[in-house]
């Protein structure tokens, strides 16, 4: 097992220059690793939709390529956006973050608790390119080459959850983030 | 009236880049012209939530997205269209089919669906024009380039 500071910072290593989609617990922990006009906190967010919004800028940009960082709750809540990656092949990494928990409501199991399998998931969806880790050397050691490569490709990383975590918030205003991000990109604003 | 081949034709001359998409049985009927364009691309996803999300990573990275869906999937994808929409705010575009549109307004229809569509557009306050037989692609095309040019989400419902 390893804390989602450690699995954060060794993507932080390998982010290059692609955009990162945070979402939900993973905001703050990015936040305080990262101040890249490249990072897009999706904050307020549609419910498991960010793997959907990440796709998206990845269309939009192939030769940038995005990493969306997604929580485990998040991903049962749109499991059809798996099926979706694997449709439109896009330079695209989702890593899915599980602690098992409902981290920003108080630390409530979900419903896949200790049955849900995110690799088979993944891999039943269609996607080609499917990494599991569930501790901090294994994770460290095989992640030049899960960051690496063609997308779509899931990564599942298994993390100590945490409880009595506030409700996340973004660093800056969503049309800050939003114009930061467009610039990056070098588009009109 | 709209066709599969000149709503391809009117999305093109927009400079609409992609549909997102999940049809109905009327707006099927246009698969053949919107799957063989390469301009628009069609973008096929599983639920109609998603098409919000993926419409609002396309206009991100500067692309132009329309979304067409049935009002069944509307209704569904309310919190990803609220964030768009609303949180993101952006000029995110649909096309909405209206199942039962004719036959409720002959009072030949139980189906809810037409008597909810309209109200729930205007709670999330999108504006909307309602398309009925008379309706062509020109029109279509001077919904969505009104909505582009001020920059404001917007809805065209096709009555079914």
């Amino acid at each position: 097992m390893m804390t989602q500071q450690q699995a954060l910072e060794i993507v932080k290593r390998h982010r290059n220059n692609r955009v990162v989609v945070t979402t939900m617990s993973a905001v703050p922990t990015w936040a305080a690793l990262s101040d890249s006009p490249l990072d897009f906190h999706f904050i307020p967010s549609a419910m498991g939709h960010a793997p959907d919004l990440g796709l998206g800028i990845a269309l939009a940009r192939p030769e940038r390529g995005v990493i969306v960082l997604n929580g485990d709750g998040c991903m049962l809540m749109n499991l059809g956006s798996l099926i979706t990656l694997a449709n439109h092949p896009a330079n695209i990494h989702l890593l899915i973050l599980d602690n098992g928990l409902y981290e920003v409501t108080g630390g409530q199991p979900h419903a896949g608790v200790g049955h849900a399998d995110f690799a088979e998931l993944a891999r039943g969806a269609g996607i080609r390119r499917v990494y599991s880790f569930d501790n901090h050397d294994s994770w460290q050691a095989g992640a030049a080459e899960a960051l690496a490569g063609p997308g779509p490709a899931v990564i599942w990383l298994k993390i100590e959850g945490r409880l009595g975590q506030q409700t996340p918030k973004p660093p800056r205003p969503m049309s800050e983030q939003i114009a930061r991000l467009q610039a990056a990109l070098e588009l009109p604003g | 009236m709209l066709d599969g081949p000149s709503v391809a034709a009117a999305l093109e001359d927009c400079g609409v880049s992609h549909v997102i998409w999940v049809p109905d049985s009327v707006l099927g009927s246009w698969e053949p012209a919107l799957s063989g364009s390469q301009r628009p691309t069609l973008l096929r996803v599983c639920r109609e939530g998603e098409a919000f999300a993926l419409a609002a990573g396309l206009v991100l990275g500067g692309k132009k997205p329309v979304i067409f869906i049935q009002c069944t999937g509307l209704f569904e994808a309310g919190d990803a269209l609220r964030n768009a929409v609303h949180d993101l705010k952006l000029p995110i575009f649909m096309l909405v089919g209206v199942r039962s549109y004719y036959a409720h307004r002959q009072g030949k229809s139980n189906d809810s669906c037409p008597v909810f569509t309209e109200p729930i557009l205007r709670a999330w306050q999108i504006p909307y024009v309602v398309f009925e037989e008379r309706h062509t692609a020109a029109d279509l095309a001077a919904a969505y380039r009104q909505a582009q040019a001020e920059r404001r989400p917007g809805a065209v419902l096709v009555a079914e």
